[in-house]
């Protein structure tokens, strides 16, 4: 479990992170949004202990990471942005190194060992030093090193950056496999990743959460929420019709593919009636789709009238 | 395995994993043989002693060890890998007393395989052993005391020119603190007591009496104060620079 209470971190004048008060439950996980330098990995990396809060709590399990920094850091597994990791050592002295620093020994030693190398396929690069690694196994090797004492804890910031969409995937699965029982907060700006994987997804700007909400809530935010869209040979008639309707707030035409989206006024569904319609009218539909939302136009919306908000 | 020997055995490792480890030890062979043989005079002087040798070692140590130093923590900042080695369950302090004490043992090794040259003045005559001991002595304390600074330095900045540079012109000013070289800049304004004060800092002289053979717990004290010094404020320093 983490809980952070009006966490601050200031530079100077300069509000990094600015009053983030949210709570994870194991068996969560929390997705974390925003654009880049928003604050989402100051405060990753104060709940991690790495930087002190200038105010404002973080608890890990309820240890405090200031008061019990070392009690924290036990039950945490955080992998710090970029996957850093000793170029010079292999990936197999580099977990051992790992091990020994968090007092693992004996059978479970070796079982977690198997257990990660095993989930994390580095078993064909154990003995290569990890420099000449690629960057998908550098992030696996990362990876390898957070969860290597099977923590209750899991800060990942941006686990999938630089993968390619096959390694991004088995990233994916690995999450939704170890969140069952544990707590994880994942930071992210691939908007796809958080329906992927998240339960729940907090949005930072500026320092602030902006909103805090399952992901669902948020593509319900979207104004192509439960909107219809088509395609269609004969564009012209289509639109013609689908603006008569009296539930239809608008219609617009994709300029590069075409493609017809019909919004509906708010509360109304218009599948059916739209479905209808195009059948009535004898209209050619190749391809209809009721939308559940666009969270990229959704994070857009939000993070930028934040923004405007703020010069204000 | 306590924090600071996971830390300790890994950072040794790392000298190791790369060729820095050999090209540093070679090269400080040779220059402590060349110096000693052409500019020390070891055997023209017809003494059984190794003064020539150890006479050179403030000198080598000088640009030698904050080559060693410099890498301590500006890497770890470059690379990102503080982040990871500070969010381990592990103190500043064993950090830094881990990665401290892996460099001293390497340079320490690099003094252990001057050993020929004792063997050779062994060989040759009668020296005092117990002389060339506490020089050897002496020797390692200062060349821990140079590598404190170095790692403090090191805590200050990502770049390892900047680190070596600032290293040896501190270690410098460490080493001639008793000379006019550094008391003149003092002594024009500064009170005479600073001035003495300051005087009483330098590593030579302390470095001088423990070679005599004259091992004073004052000048180990002395030694022992900066190392602990250095790197509690080379803690100091990561802590007030973790952010950048």
């Amino acid at each position: 479990m983490i809980e952070t209470r009006q966490l601050c971190k200031r530079y100077g004048e300069l509000a990094a992170v600015d009053g983030i008060s949210f709570t994870v439950e194991p068996g969560r996980v929390l997705g974390f949004l925003g654009p880049n330098g928003a604050g989402k990995s100051t405060t990753m990396k104060m709940i991690a202990g790495f930087l002190a809060p200038t105010s404002g709590q973080a608890l890990v399990c309820g240890h405090d990471v200031v008061e019990e920094p070392l009690a924290a850091k036990r039950v945490l597994g955080y992998l710090p942005e970029g996957a850093p990791s000793y170029g010079e050592m292999t990936p197999r002295q580099f977990l051992h190194f790992v091990a020994d620093v968090r007092g693992l020994t004996g059978p479970r030693r070796a079982q977690r060992l198997d257990d990660v190398i095993e989930r994390l396929h580095l078993n064909g690069v154990l003995e290569q030093p990890i420099e000449t690694l690629s960057k998908g196994f550098k992030r696996r090797v990362g990876l390898a090193q957070a969860i290597l004492h099977d923590p209750a804890v899991l800060i990942l910031d941006e686990p999938t950056d630089g993968l390619d969409p096959n390694q991004k995937h088995e990233v994916r699965t690995l999450i939704n496999a170890m969140a069952k029982d544990k707590t994880i907060v994942v930071s992210t700006h691939i908007l796809e990743e958080v329906h992927a994987v998240c339960s729940r997804a907090i949005i930072i700007a500026r320092g602030r959460i902006v909103a805090d909400a399952t992901p669902a809530e948020l593509e319900a935010r979207s104004r192509y929420h439960l909107a219809v869209s088509l395609t269609t040979p004969n564009v012209a008639a289509a639109k013609e019709a689908l603006s008569r309707l009296g539930d239809v707030a608008a219609v617009e035409i994709d300029p590069q593919d075409h493609r017809i989206t019909a919004f509906p006024k708010p509360g109304r569904q218009i599948f059916a009636a739209v479905s209808e319609l195009l059948k009535t009218q004898g209209i050619p539909v190749s391809e209809l789709q009721l939308e559940s939302g666009r969270l990229d136009e959704v994070f857009r919306s939000i993070t930028q009238g934040e923004k405007e908000e703020a010069h204000a | 395995m306590s924090p600071i020997r996971t830390v300790f055995k890994r950072e040794l490792a790392s000298y190791f994993a790369t060729p820095v480890a050999y090209v540093f030890i070679v090269i400080f062979l040779v220059l402590a043989g060349t110096f000693t043989f052409y500019i020390g005079n070891f055997f023209e002087r017809g003494q059984a002693d190794l003064l020539p040798f150890f006479n050179f070692h403030p000198w080598l140590y000088l640009f030698l060890v904050p080559a060693v130093g410099m890498r301590l923590w500006a890497e770890e900042r470059k690379s990102g890998t503080i982040e990871l080695l500070l969010t381990l369950p592990i103190t500043m302090w064993q950090a830094v007393v881990g990665k401290f004490l892996a460099a001293w043992a390497f340079i320490g090794i690099a003094l252990v395989l001057t050993f020929p040259i004792w063997i050779t003045v062994d060989y040759l005559g009668a020296p005092d052993n117990g002389v060339i001991l506490a020089s050897y002595l002496g020797s390692f304390l200062m060349a821990g005391a140079f590598l404190a600074i170095g790692s403090c330095i090191s805590a200050c900045t990502r770049n390892q020119v900047i680190a070596f540079i600032l290293t040896v012109v501190v270690c410098f000013a460490f080493l001639l603190a008793g000379f006019p070289l550094v008391l003149d800049f003092f002594s024009a304004w500064a009170p005479q007591g600073l001035v003495d004060a300051i005087s009483g800092l330098s590593f030579l002289s302390h470095f001088a009496s423990i070679s005599k053979g004259v091992i004073d717990l004052r000048d180990l004290i002395y030694f022992a104060l900066s190392i602990a010094f250095w790197l509690y404020a080379s803690a100091v320093v990561i802590d007030l620079k973790k952010a950048d």
